[in-house]
């Protein structure tokens, strides 16, 4: 009734108000008078309108496509960890320093000039070279810098551009669950439907308990593929058990890319992170699966610069060059004088990549340090996590730890309960791993929670007070 | 692959005029004054600002929070709020976004649907269009037109208007948004209040939100007023103020835009961001940051940058006008921003047929046609020659190129594309003599462009070798106008639009 009113009201003051230009038109007005006019009309229009309870316009509602994608798990915990008090073993973002030559050259570059103006918009020029040149002798084959690489905001703009490029509305795509949480909201904002099958944990009895025994069933695999499936986004290292993908189970991927015709988006952030026993595997070389494999990488996770927000996208021109039409649509062009500077991080390490120096060698390494001293840790207090073989996080079950959780709200999974009870209690942040589940699997995932252990000493000492101390009783 | 690849939210926006130039530019190695940024440093405070931002505490190299790195967010409330006439709030009013491009780009998609008309004000800063397009929307064009100027008289921003009638008419039910740019590129148009009433109650009455670029904001000539749309009465709860430090502090290739509005808009931006980028760089939001607190230290005083930069600007540009006018061109004043155009029908009628594509505009062809045959001989071309031209001012020099049927007394340059030791010496008899080139031959036939962003700070270039010219002069290309004016309607002088970003130093 309202809404009849108001247009009601509109037409008719737009009638009046036609009428009234024309006629001072007719009567050669300038235009300021003619503005006057409408000045006043548009008062009487919008007292109008306000008379009757004035609604929230449904012309400022959201577009179709973000309905129901507002809610965001970093937003949300990165506040609650915001509080300096608290140990911040949460967001995967380092506390500890870039490496130092990282440092110096962004230096070095702010004083540049020429790099304070617009580049290339699909990558600084000296940036791609740089990319070209490292992943030819990783991919064994030349890359054209130009037609096969994309430089993008993050790895997080780049799977953005991947799947606004390349899903359409009506595709499927299949996620393999848990998974880093923007892949789901993502591909239904490019109205595509994402196809979920969980990676599923093989007995451990007696040994620990690593992220290679999480895998996929193949036949299980094999039945989320049909005619609409448009893409698989495959993640490794994975995110947030630390999976590294076998050449086995990558070959399962890639018969089936081929078989049903499907793309594959490969997100491989980490992929220097991987520890003594593993080895990282792309599976766009396997055969058949460089024209229809688009891989993701990211300055952030490479060189400890999450702040830099770039990434890139390397693949088949015929399929690059969408994710550049979505480019040159969106953002247009990331920062200059951080692609030089990444550019020449990139030349220093890319010289001396046999190196133990070379931080693609020497980051893992420390890593691996931290990542045996978090499972120790874990497991002192009777805890059981996932030995990751790959990336920055462990996830452990946490159902053994006492929580007191009554006073949480009762709609959400426990591991975010116990999260946000645990940040404000005991001053630890982490991530609650159902973030990474559809809502049909949080259930079977609520009970993990995900630290982040690219953290100095210090922090994992604190760490380490907190979880030591949990289940003693206080004197 | 069989499968169809590209997602259909592409079809249409595949082309991109900039992505063309741009890349022809470095293919031919030409002088670049297409694209809308300056080859003079940003000022010295912003410069140290990004420096300390770099090489301070290296917690900056990692994430920041994710609609804005809070100190940022924080000035832009307080900055702009002021100027709004709001309290803004850092965490509920503000976005920060990857240039103001990306802005847009996010406001797009928040609050575009599929179906959804939006209204686009003609000469139109290309993106609007793809952007409405990729959101499954409709744009709706309605176009600035010039009211025929008086023998002599100088064509000028201001006289572009819009037809309330034709503008009333372009409103239905289905129009979402209205994009409005004020100062406009590539016009120079500042909206006045009276003009932004129009819009306002239009917007009003049809429950139409406005999406406002106001990147060239700062940059305002002849004591015109920037006012913003969104400081209009009714008008706070449905606009979206977009703005750029890139523009703002002369350092586009940072890439911060922000958007301002109320929360009850701006919270479906933030859903779009944090499902596309989620963080903007932390060490260029700081530098942001760092350069808006120098300048509010400044405000008001000497030196205050917002004070100076436009000023300086606005001698350019009317050394410029001056300089095209001795020669004969006709440029449209701008009131605001960094470009001007200029019509180049004169130089059509004398030379109709260049190659290109048939469906391909005539500026299109011609600029490219500048861009490769300048390359293709050093000696010039017939009937063209380009020659430089150049004027020098107490504290300025100004740059331009043009062409022309005859020459005047200087030998014939290349303008676009190499320079060859002619120009030095055209550059020390213009300095020498202070004055401009004029033809000695009938009116010249072409026209263009020149955006007057050269803030110059030493005109002493006598002698200047091509290497030293090339040190300071960036490559590039002139820009179709055809692309950015998205010019819908006949007009019958195709424009030429470019900027110039040019500095001559010692």
């Amino acid at each position: 009734m309202f809404l009849t009113q108001r247009r009601l009201c509109s037409l008719g003051s737009r009638t009046k108000f036609l009428r009234t230009i024309y006629s001072s038109k007719i009567l050669g007005f300038s235009t300021s008078a003619v503005g006057i006019t409408y000045h006043r009309l548009t008062n009487y229009c919008t007292y109008s309108a306000m008379s009757p309870k004035k609604e929230m316009s449904l012309k400022f509602k959201n577009a179709k496509r973000i309905e129901g994608l507002d809610s965001n798990v970093w937003i949300e915990f990165t506040k609650l960890a915001a509080d300096p008090s608290v140990v911040n073993l949460g967001q995967g973002l380092p506390d500890i320093s870039p490496p130092s030559y990282v440092k110096e050259v962004l230096s070095k570059v702010a004083l540049m000039d020429s790099l304070n103006q617009y580049t290339r918009g699909f990558g600084h020029p000296s940036l791609v070279k740089a990319l070209s040149c490292l992943y030819e002798k990783l991919y064994q084959n030349q890359i054209n810098p130009d037609k096969e690489i994309l430089v993008t905001v993050g790895a997080y703009g780049s799977l953005f551009n991947a799947i606004q490029g390349l899903i359409d509305e009506g595709d499927e795509v299949i996620i393999m669950v848990p998974f880093y949480d923007c892949y789901e909201p993502m591909v239904r904002m490019a109205g595509a439907t994402p196809v979920f099958i969980p990676l599923r944990s093989k007995p451990v009895d007696g040994k620990k308990w690593s992220s290679s025994d999480w895998t996929l069933d193949p036949k299980e695999l094999e039945s989320k593929f049909n005619s609409k499936t448009k893409a698989i986004i495959l993640n490794t290292p994975h995110n947030p058990f630390g999976k590294v993908y076998t050449k086995e189970e990558l070959q399962v991927i890639a018969d089936l890319c081929i078989k049903y015709d499907t793309l594959c988006i490969s997100d491989e952030v980490y992929e220097w992170l991987v520890y003594t026993g593993n080895k990282h595997l792309k599976i766009a070389t396997f055969p058949g699966m460089w024209e229809r494999t688009v891989t993701i990488g990211s300055a952030g996770k490479t060189f400890s610069v999450t702040g830099w927000k770039l990434g890139w996208t390397i693949g088949p021109n015929h399929l690059i060059k969408h994710l550049q039409t979505v480019q040159q649509n969106t953002v247009y062009t990331c920062a200059t004088p951080l692609q030089e500077a990444l550019a020449q991080a990139f030349w220093i390490d890319i010289k001396r990549m046999d190196d133990p120096e070379c931080y693609f060698n020497s980051l893992p390494k420390e890593l691996e340090v931290k990542r045996d001293r978090m499972v120790h840790l874990l497991e002192s207090v009777g805890l059981k996590p996932i030995v990751p073989d790959g990336g920055y996080f462990i996830i452990a079950n946490v159902s053994s730890l006492d929580a007191d959780l009554s006073d949480m709200k009762n709609d959400e999974p426990y591991d975010y309960k116990f999260v946000k009870w645990m940040t404000k209690n005991k001053k630890l942040s982490a991530i609650p791993v159902s973030a990474f589940c559809n809502s049909e699997t949080k259930p079977q995932f609520e009970k993990f929670v995900r630290f982040c252990f690219i953290k100095k000493d210090s922090t994992l000492d604190a760490a380490e007070e907190i979880i030591k101390a949990w289940n003693k009783p206080k004197s | 692959m069989a499968k169809r690849l590209p997602a259909r939210r592409l079809d249409g926006v595949e082309y991109n005029p900039w992505v063309e130039f741009t890349k022809l530019v470095r293919e031919y190695d030409v002088v670049n004054l297409g694209q809308g940024f300056p080859n003079f440093p940003p000022p010295d405070f912003a410069v140290e600002a990004f420096q300390q931002a770099t090489s301070g505490d290296f917690m900056l190299n990692q994430y920041t929070m994710a609609f804005g790195y809070p100190p940022l967010t924080k000035i832009l409330a307080s900055f702009f709020g002021k100027l709004l006439g709001q309290e803004l709030d850092p965490l509920k009013n503000v976005l920060v976004t990857v240039g103001a491009y990306g802005a847009l780009f996010t406001a797009f998609q928040a609050l575009v649907d599929e179906g959804d008309e939006v209204i686009i004000i003609e000469p139109f800063f290309d993106c609007y269009e793809s952007m409405t397009l990729m959101a499954g929307g409709h744009p709706v064009f309605v176009s600035l037109k010039p009211s025929p100027t008086g023998d002599g008289d100088l064509d000028s921003s201001n006289n572009w208007q819009l037809d309330p009638t034709e503008l009333a008419s372009k409103f239905t039910s289905r129009t979402k948004a209205l994009v409005l740019n004020t100062p406009n590129n590539p016009l120079g148009k500042v909206f006045s209040k009276a003009e932004l009433e129009l819009v306002a109650s239009l917007c009003q009455q049809h429950d139409v939100l406005c999406f406002a670029d106001e990147v060239y904001q700062l940059l305002v000539y002849d004591g015109v007023q920037h006012i913003s749309i969104a400081s209009l009465p009714g008008m706070w709860d449905r606009t979206l103020t977009i703005s750029s430090a890139g523009k703002i502090f002369g350092a586009t290739g940072w890439k911060v835009g922000w958007v301002l509005g109320p929360n009850h808009i701006l919270r479906h931006l933030q859903t779009v961001h944090q499902n596309s980028v989620f963080h903007c760089p932390t060490q260029a939001q700081a530098a942001v940051a760092k350069s808006f607190e120098w300048e509010q230290l400044h405000m008001g005083q000497p030196g205050s940058y917002f004070a100076e930069f436009p000023k300086a600007m606005q001698r350019n540009r009317d050394h410029m006008i001056h300089s095209l006018q001795t020669v004969g061109l006709k440029p449209v004043v701008p009131h605001g921003g960094y470009f001007l155009i200029a019509d180049i029908s004169d130089f059509k009628s004398k030379m109709p047929d260049l190659p290109g594509a048939a469906e391909e505009p005539y500026d299109r062809r011609f600029v490219k046609w500048m861009i490769i045959n300048k390359r293709a001989t050093s000696e010039g071309l017939r009937p063209l020659h380009p020659l430089l031209f150049c004027e020098a001012f107490s504290t300025s020099w100004r740059m331009g190129l043009l062409c022309d049927t005859g020459c005047s007394q200087e030998e014939p340059l290349l303008g676009v594309g190499g320079l060859s030791s002619p120009l030095s010496q055209c550059l020390c008899s213009c300095l020498r003599g202070k004055r401009g080139l004029t033809s000695a031959s009938p009116s010249p036939s072409l026209v263009w462009f020149l955006g007057f962003e050269c803030l110059l700070s030493s005109p002493d270039l006598v002698g200047t070798t091509r290497a030293e010219f090339e040190a300071w002069s960036p490559s590039g290309v002139l820009s179709p106008a055809w692309a950015l004016l998205g010019l819908r309607h006949h007009l019958t002088s195709p424009y030429l639009s470019l900027s110039l970003g040019v500095q001559l130093r010692a």
